[in-house]
Parts: structure tokens; C-alpha cells; sequence
């Protein structure tokens, strides 16, 4: 592992989590900021800092670190750099159900969560009975085609349930599938810390078997892991986590497909374990300078977070491929 | 130790069994070679060996025990198997990738001990690849590579190994280098089982072969009783003799050219 790397990593993420509570719509200084964080000075200061701000931060890191770890796990579970939560239809499945709970004026982060969890639980279904191959296994290669086609249908479901919608419904619908982390609420955040925490740690355990599953099913045999079992495992467990991020702040894209790449480049050892959580602090990071963009561009109005990670994204990852090259 | 007796595996979907009533032991201490054609079923013996496909009917042993009933990591720590194919989804240093070879012992949290060091660069030193230690895997040539997942398996430190044709890819040199490597294991103690296409190296190294032929055995025995010219003739299905060795005096193989007339016409 890098070290150097790594630990500036760890500091831009600590100073990205900072400037995003110091910087907003309404200009505070820092010394009120840091003041307010305390619950000292003006009430509205306090509420904007603590309840606005705090909330929105925490939220965006959550979502980054889990799509992070949940790109690493699936790619490295299904033997393909391309693969994604939001590829392999999984995230498009937690959608369809978010949306269908908007639709019929589901309210409160649990049930829309409870909607996408049930959606996103279908979505691997799908592909899990679709991707099995006439021998009974999975092959990587099938899994990842069904999801494809798993995602376009659930974009498909999405599209007619939209045109069905008032203009009202499409209009929050649309911002939802964009991602946003803007009306983050601290109930948002113990939710998604709290399956970001049993999934992530779920899958830091199990980790090691990663390492030899990414090598193939007869050699991961050969050395103790069965792969059809042990793969199933870390695709479901990948998916819930970015299923979560979903219920709690929609489609953001981009972020398990390039942070993952940026990760194994800092790690480098081939230890699962390490690119899990170096890609946790990765997505974290990029989702945190996107909502600050998101807000800070064009203030006091918003630009969709979903656009802006693949904006900021997009650009980086290329860079390093031309520079890995 | 590896027994099969009578042996039948066929792959779920498929019309016709891809081993057939086959008898085989592998002891240790005897060097012993899997040849055939391709398709003969060779490496779909390895794959039975790792629990991938389970008998239809007769008996894999490893060690005495069926070879279904090893949990994954009990195996692993006994059987290290060089497959056929092998590619790392993601690339990494040769190092840490030999050092994989210690997961089964490692398992999920344990740190790398001094005796996992130690394994990791004898195994290292055996192949023939300190030298490649920091370089990344898809840096590799086939040949280094092929050497480098020898590695791995010797470093999983186990009673057993079975290599599916560890000198596709490899040099003279190196070629001979791996199977006096084989050799030397197992004059050490171990049980050794190595698929090849390379009959004359075989010929010249292994103990025992067994010769498959579309999903049976049509030899088992010492090199000179299975290397006979009618019974190879008549398996591969091209004219050869067998001769001998000048070196050794081990039985070796010469394939004929078909149509010999035409080509000297054409000369």
C-alpha cells in the first residue's frame, strides 16, 4: 500500500468534510461555524450548521464511502472492471421501488428505504436467476449481462410510472433520480450510517476471500473458496449497501465504477480488505466536493449531485488511465 | 494419496460422461502423469479433484477421504492445484500474489507469520522466480507466469499437488527445471499428479502414467509399458514410433508426417 498517498487522501477527505459545514448558501465565518458546532451563538446560525449543514456532510460521506466499497466489492466479485451497482441494475431495481413509493405518497426515510430495499432485492433476484447458467453456475460474464439488461428494464418501469405522475410528482421524482443529498435530515443519516456500519463490516470481514475469488472459481477452490457460494455472498451484501445509499439520496452515478480504479492504484498489494476501505474514503471525498460544487456554482439554486460526481469523475478517471498507461 | 475407482463424472447438461469408469492412484513419492488427447478428460479429473464436479458414480479419494467431503479450506490446506487457465481479475505484485497461497492457513484476519515468510520465498526460490518478486502479474510473460502459480501452489505448503500442464509456455530450460522440480518433490514424500501434453518429458521423469482416451484409461502403468507405439498410435490417432532416449534410455516418442510422400514430393 501507498502509504504517502493514502494518508493525503485521509486529509483532503477530513478537510472536505470541514469546508463542506463551513461553506453554504448563507455566508457564516468560520469562527461562528466552529462556535456554532458547540450550540453557541445565534439560533439560526446553530440550526443552520447543526441541522442543515452537519446532517447534509455526514449524509454525502455516507453515500460515497458505501458506493465506494459496493463498486470494489462487485467488481472485484465479478471479475470486471466495468461492473457497478448502477450497471448491474441493482441501484435501477432500488429506484423503481423508491419511485413507486413516491408515486403512491409513501412518506418517512423507512418505508421509501423499506420500497428500495424491496426493489433492489428483486433486481438481484433477476439477475441471479438470469445469470445462472445451464451447468448451474454463475459465470461473471452472464451476471453482469443480466444486470444490464435487469437496469434497462428497470429504466423502462421508471419512465411509464413517470408518465403516469403529476407534474409535481416528475419534477421531485427527476431531482430524486439525479441524486441529491440536499434535504439530508439526521434521521437520514442513522439509517444509512447504521447499514453503511453492519454491511460495510459484513463485508470488510469477508474481504480476504475477495482476494482469491478475483482470481477465478478453480484456483479460489483450489485455495479454500468455493466461488458460486462465496461470490453470491459479496454480490448481495454490494448491492444492499448501494440499495441504502438509493433510499436515502436517489441515483447518484459514477462513484462505484471510477473510485474503486483510483482505489486499487493507491493499494496496489491486491488486498480486498484495504481497497474496501481506501475506496470507502475515495467515494466519500468525491461526493463531498460534488455537493459542494452542487451548491457553491451557481448559489443559492442547486445542480443535481448525480451530474456533478460524473462531471468531477469522469475527467480524474481518465487522467489516471493516461497516466497508468 | 488419490484413488479413483471407477470413476464416472458428466457435466450437468451434457449427453455424454466426461469420465468413464476410470481407476487411477496417484502414492506418494511416485511422480505420476496424466496424458491424452485433447478432450481426453484430463483436466476434467483436476476439476473432481476440487469439489467443482461430483462423481455420478464410483470413488474420488483424496487422502483417504472423498473428495466431496473435505470442507473448501480443509482441502486447500492439504491439495494445491495448478489449473489449466488462470488470469487475476485485477493485476498485483508476484509477491503478494505467491503469498495467496497462504490463505487457506491464514484464513480471514490472521497476519503473515514468519513460517508464512518463509514458505512464501522457498516456494519462490523452487519456481525459479525471486528475481520477479516486485514485478506486477500483467507484466508477466507466459512463461514467467506459468512459473509463478507453481509458486503459489508450493507455497500453500501441502501434502498433495496436481498441476494441469504447468510447461505450457515455458522454454526448454525451464521446462526441464519444472519437472525436476515435480521429480524432487516427490522423492521428497509428496504425492504428485502432473497433466501434460509434453509425452517425452513425461516419458523421462514420471513414475507412473495414465493414458485417457475419450473418458477412459487405455494405460496405466511405468512410462515403458504405457509408451508403447500401437497403443499411443491408436489413442492419438496419428502414425509415430516410439524410440529411446539417447540420454536416459527412456521411451521417446517421434510423430510421422501423414502425408510424408506428398511433402517430400513437394520438396
Amino acid at each position: 500500500m501507498r502509504r504517502g498517498p493514502v494518508l493525503v487522501l485521509l486529509l483532503v477527505l477530513v478537510a472536505a468534510a470541514a469546508v463542506n459545514v463551513a461553506v453554504g448558501a448563507v455566508p457564516i465565518a468560520p469562527g461562528a461555524v466552529w462556535a456554532a458546532l458547540a450550540g453557541r451563538g445565534e439560533a439560526a446560525t446553530v440550526l443552520i450548521v447543526r441541522d442543515l449543514r452537519l446532517p447534509r456532510m455526514s449524509l454525502g460521506l455516507l453515500v460515497g464511502a458505501a458506493l465506494g466499497a459496493s463498486g470494489t466489492v462487485l467488481q472485484s466479485t465479478l471479475r470486471n472492471g466495468l461492473a457497478e451497482p448502477y450497471l448491474l441494475g441493482v441501484s435501477g431495481g432500488a429506484a423503481v421501488g423508491a419511485v413507486l413509493a413516491v408515486g403512491a405518497g409513501v412518506q418517512g426515510v423507512g418505508a421509501l428505504a423499506a420500497f428500495a430495499f424491496g426493489g433492489a432485492l428483486i433486481a438481484i433476484a433477476i439477475v441471479l436467476g438470469l445469470g445462472r447458467d445451464r451447468v448451474g453456475g454463475r459465470h461473471p460474464g452472464s451476471l453482469l449481462m443480466a444486470g444490464v439488461v435487469t437496469g434497462a428494464f428497470a429504466n423502462a418501469v421508471i419512465m411509464v410510472v413517470l408518465a403516469q405522475s403529476t407534474p409535481t410528482a416528475q419534477r421531485n421524482a427527476l431531482w430524486w433520480m439525479m441524486g441529491s443529498v440536499a434535504a439530508a435530515r439526521w434521521i437520514d443519516v442513522a439509517w444509512l450510517g447504521g447499514a453503511v456500519l453492519l454491511l460495510g463490516a459484513t463485508l470488510l470481514h469477508f474481504a480476504r476471500q475477495l482476494d482469491v475469488l478475483a482470481l477465478g472459481s478453480d484456483t479460489a477452490a483450489s485455495l479454500g473458496v468455493r466461488a458460486d457460494g462465496g461470490a453470491m455472498r459479496f454480490f448481495v451484501l454490494a448491492s444492499l449497501l448501494a440499495a441504502a445509499t438509493v433510499a436515502t439520496s436517489g441515483l447518484v452515478g459514477f462513484v462505484g465504477l471510477i473510485v474503486p480504479h483510483v482505489a486499487r492504484s493507491l493499494v496496489r498489494n491486491g488486498s480486498s480488505r484495504s481497497t474496501i476501505a481506501v475506496a470507502a474514503a475515495a467515494g466519500a471525498v468525491l461526493v463531498l466536493a460534488a455537493d459542494l460544487m452542487a451548491r457553491v456554482v451557481r448559489a443559492p439554486s442547486e445542480l443535481p449531485l448525480g451530474a456533478i460526481t460524473a462531471l468531477l469523475g469522469v475527467p480524474f478517471f481518465l487522467w489516471q488511465l493516461k497516466r497508468a498507461r | 494419496m488419490i484413488s479413483a475407482r471407477h470413476l464416472t463424472l458428466r457435466y450437468p447438461a451434457s449427453a455424454r460422461d466426461a469420465l468413464h469408469d476410470v481407476s487411477l492412484q496417484v502414492e506418494p513419492g511416485v511422480l505420476t502423469a496424466i496424458v491424452g488427447p485433447n478432450g481426453s478428460g484430463k483436466s476434467t479429473f483436476v476439476r473432481a479433484l476440487l469439489g467443482q464436479l461430483r462423481p455420478a458414480s464410483g470413488e474420488l479419494h483424496i487422502l483417504g477421504k472423498p473428495a466431496g467431503q473435505w470442507t473448501a479450506r480443509e482441502l486447500a490446506t492439504r491439495l494445491a492445484v495448478v489449473v489449466q487457465r488462470e488470469e487475476p481479475a485485477f493485476p498485483m505484485a508476484v509477491r503478494d500474489y505467491v503469498a495467496l497461497g497462504r490463505h487457506p492457513h491464514r484464513g480471514l484476519w490472521g497476519a503473515e507469520t514468519a513460517h508464512d515468510a518463509r514458505c512464501v520465498a522457498s516456494a519462490m526460490a523452487d519456481a525459479d522466480v525471486d528475481s520477479l518478486a516486485a514485478r506486477r502479474t500483467d507484466t508477466l510473460s507466459g512463461g514467467e507466469w506459468q512459473r509463478v502459480r507453481v509458486a503459489r501452489a508450493l507455497a500453500q505448503e501441502t501434502p498433495t499437488i496436481v498441476l494441469d500442464e504447468p510447461t505450457t509456455f515455458l522454454d526448454v530450460a525451464h521446462e526441464m527445471a519444472c519437472f525436476e522440480l515435480l521429480a524432487s518433490l516427490a522423492a521428497a514424500g509428496r504425492t504428485v499428479l502432473v497433466v501434460s501434453h509434453q509425452l517425452n518429458l513425461v516419458a523421462r521423469f514420471a513414475q507412473r502414467v495414465a493414458l485417457l482416451s475419450l473418458g477412459t484409461v487405455a494405460a496405466f502403468g511405468d512410462p515403458d509399458d504405457v509408451m508403447r507405439g500401437e497403443i499411443l498410435e491408436r489413442v492419438y490417432d496419428w502414425p509415430l514410433v516410439v524410440s529411446r532416449d539417447p540420454a536416459v534410455g527412456a521411451p521417446m516418442l517421434v510423430p510421422l508426417r501423414r502425408h510424408r510422400q506428398a511433402a517430400e514430393d513437394r520438396r
